[in-house]
């Protein structure tokens, strides 16, 4: 298995926290848990919280990615998601209500939504797959009075992990829908 | 119609052809039997049979004038050898050497066990071609079993041995020989970093002389073979989107099938070459179409809130088989195009997919899922009974040679992709790395004319 490469430090705690409930949670234990990983404590605290967005404060960042309203902490744009699964987690829900929130105050913004897989099963099927979970953020965006012209899915498959090694901890990291703003 | 960025692969490619000649030139001048730096290796894991054919290749005579060209006996001892139906014999071994049918002495060659004798001899005839010389005899019986005549250029040298090899093949196993064969896969390198980069490539059915059809920074994906062997089709990401391409082989030129939003996948043409399937998932849901390439029509073969994919055509082209998880998990189908009539195939496992029928329509070639762990299974259809090939991890693309008696497919050892072959049988097998990157999703050519 080769170094897992984070962007930053949060997002690792966040990833390994989150495969590890998705393990502990799955009925059928189907994906090895990494013994190794801290206890999830933090998570009350990571999941952020819709705050009506005072004026003061930028949407935007500088690329263009949006806050979280009403600070200048960025939105989470990656959405992580069980072994063969597309369904949005739980503790997805607030981060995506305010991308929806975003989307709709903006709508002259628009966004591409990325399905992604990890490497197992084949190429092929993992493309539909990843167009399933692309969908499934598209579908909770949309129910939220997102216009459907603001959003376009594309499915990679396995063919873009964000981490090239092999591992529960890589695939973890691979299973994944990524918003990417316009 | 074409695609804005296709000229410029074009360019690329020509350009690329040229440097891969000028390479070729300068190895072939500086080395015998010099591949090409792209080319894949070839290590035999596992020779299989308990009772291998003996066969003698005695080296063919050579002049001067074939210096800086490998040996053609050697390349046909290793066609034989990666078989793993023969066991060539050491040339060190060998009591003489002839090149000539008055030179052999079968005793000579009885003694030692070997049951066929291949020799020849090369000559440059007066037009500059080279010409190729061989007979095949067998020692048991003490007669000739054929002479052949081979006449070819110097770029061709390495298609001559495997037309050899062939003929052999077929003479001593009444199965017609596919070393003249080529494989197309796919060559990723500096996976999960910007400069991550994708080719299309095509090689010899051992490895040898891969040639980049096409390359892009964007994923390439799920290529295969016109069954005329002239052209091929595949998915490129090229315009940041999926689309299905069609390249012709000979020209180069690269055409657009297909571009819809969504998924555009999968792409496997008719075995007359008029229809090509599809995964299209344009109407919200991954489904298989059929085109008819002549008019462009499209028709919708299956219908089902389900994910339905990766079509392959049965030989009569009446059928598709596909992978559907309509059933809750993924599982091989067969739908008659005529009905639209549905058949479940697989019921052992979990997860069943990518699956293609062997050439005698009976028997069936899939990726198969066992306690988690993805390999290649074959099942006869009539029996139901299923057989694990692979013992690796993450093993899938299965493609079979056109005469039916090996796949090949793509696996990972040390978190490295690479190609590796099996026998039908699971006995023999052997392994194409790349030096060059990631290998992976090989498609094997049918039987195609290179001489």
């Amino acid at each position: 298995m080769t170094s897992p490469r984070f962007k930053n430090n949060n997002r690792s705690l966040f990833v390994l926290l989150l495969a590890f409930i998705l393990a502990g949670c799955a009925s059928t234990a189907t994906e090895p848990v990494d013994e190794s990983v801290e206890p999830p404590s933090e998570m009350g605290d990571r999941a952020p919280q819709p705050i009506a967005p005072p004026q003061e404060f930028e949407a935007f960042d500088p690329d263009l990615n949006p806050y979280v309203p009403g600070t200048t902490r960025l939105l989470p744009r990656t959405f992580y998601f069980e072994f063969d699964r597309a369904v949005v987690g739980p503790d997805d829900l607030a981060s995506l209500e305010m991308h929806a929130t975003v989307l709709r105050n903006n709508r002259d913004r628009s966004v591409v939504i990325e399905g992604h897989c990890d490497e197992r099963g084949t190429r092929e099927y993992n493309l539909a797959l990843g167009e399933r979970r692309a969908d499934a953020i598209r579908s909770y965006l949309t129910s939220a009075g997102v216009s459907p012209r603001q959003i376009e899915t594309v499915s990679y498959g396995e063919e873009r992990p964000e981490d090239p090694g092999n591992g529960e901890a890589s695939w973890a990291r691979n299973r994944r829908a990524v918003l990417i703003y316009r | 119609m074409s695609i804005p960025s296709v000229s410029g692969g074009v360019r690329r490619r020509i350009t690329r052809t040229l440097s891969i000649l000028l390479l070729t030139v300068l190895l072939l001048t500086v080395h015998a039997g010099a591949a090409l730096a792209a080319s894949l290796d070839t290590i035999i894991i596992d020779a299989g049979y308990d009772k291998q054919t003996s066969i003698a290749i005695v080296p063919f005579s050579q002049g001067p004038e074939f210096d800086g060209l490998q040996p053609l006996s050697e390349i046909v001892e290793f066609d034989l050898a990666r078989s793993g139906q023969f066991a060539p014999m050491n040339r060190d071994n060998m009591l003489s050497l002839p090149s000539r049918q008055q030179d052999v002495f079968f005793r000579d060659w009885r003694v030692l066990g070997v049951e066929y004798l291949v020799i020849g001899r090369t000559a440059i005839d007066s037009d500059g071609r080279l010409r190729v010389d061989y007979h095949l005899f067998d020692v048991f019986n003490e007669r000739e079993m054929f002479v052949d005549t081979l006449s070819t250029s110097r770029s061709k040298w390495r298609d001559a041995a495997h037309r050899v090899s062939d003929r052999v093949f077929e003479a001593v196993t009444g199965i017609q020989g596919a070393f003249s064969t080529r494989i197309l896969y796919v060559l990723a390198q500096n996976v999960a970093t910007p400069s991550e980069q994708f080719s299309l490539q095509m090689a010899d059915s051992d490895g040898q002389r891969a040639e980049t059809l096409f390359s892009s920074t964007e994923p390439l994906l799920s290529a295969s073979w016109a069954p005329d062997g002239k052209s091929v089709v595949y998915v490129s990401f090229e315009t940041g989107k999926q689309a299905i391409v069609l390249q012709n082989l000979e020209t180069g030129s690269r055409q657009l099938i297909t571009n819809f939003s969504g998924i555009n996948g999968s792409p496997v043409l008719s075995p007359d070459g008029r229809r090509l399937a599809m995964v299209l998932s344009k109407d919200g849901n991954p489904e298989i179409y059929v085109m008819d390439l002549a008019d462009r029509a499209l028709r919708r073969v299956t219908r089902h809130h389900a994910i339905d994919t990766e079509p392959s055509w049965t030989s009569d082209g009446r059928h598709l088989i596909f992978t559907s998880d309509r059933g809750g998990r993924p599982q091989i189908y067969k739908v008659e195009l005529s009905s639209n009539f549905v058949d479940r195939l697989t019921f052992e496992g979990t997860y069943n997919a990518s699956a293609t029928l062997l050439p005698d329509g009976e028997h069936l070639v899939y990726v198969h899922r066992r306690d988690g762990i993805d390999h290649i299974a074959w099942q006869d259809l009539a029996r139901d009974d299923v057989r694990v090939l692979t013992q690796t991890a993450l093993d899938e693309s299965p493609s079979v040679a056109p005469n039916g008696t090996m796949l090949i497919y793509a696996t990972q050892v040390e978190g490295r992709g690479i190609l590796a072959v099996v026998s039908i049988d699971g006995r023999v097998k052997y392994r194409l790395p790349s030096s060059a990157g990631d290998v992976r999703e090989p498609a094997w050519s049918p039987f195609i004319e290179t001489l």
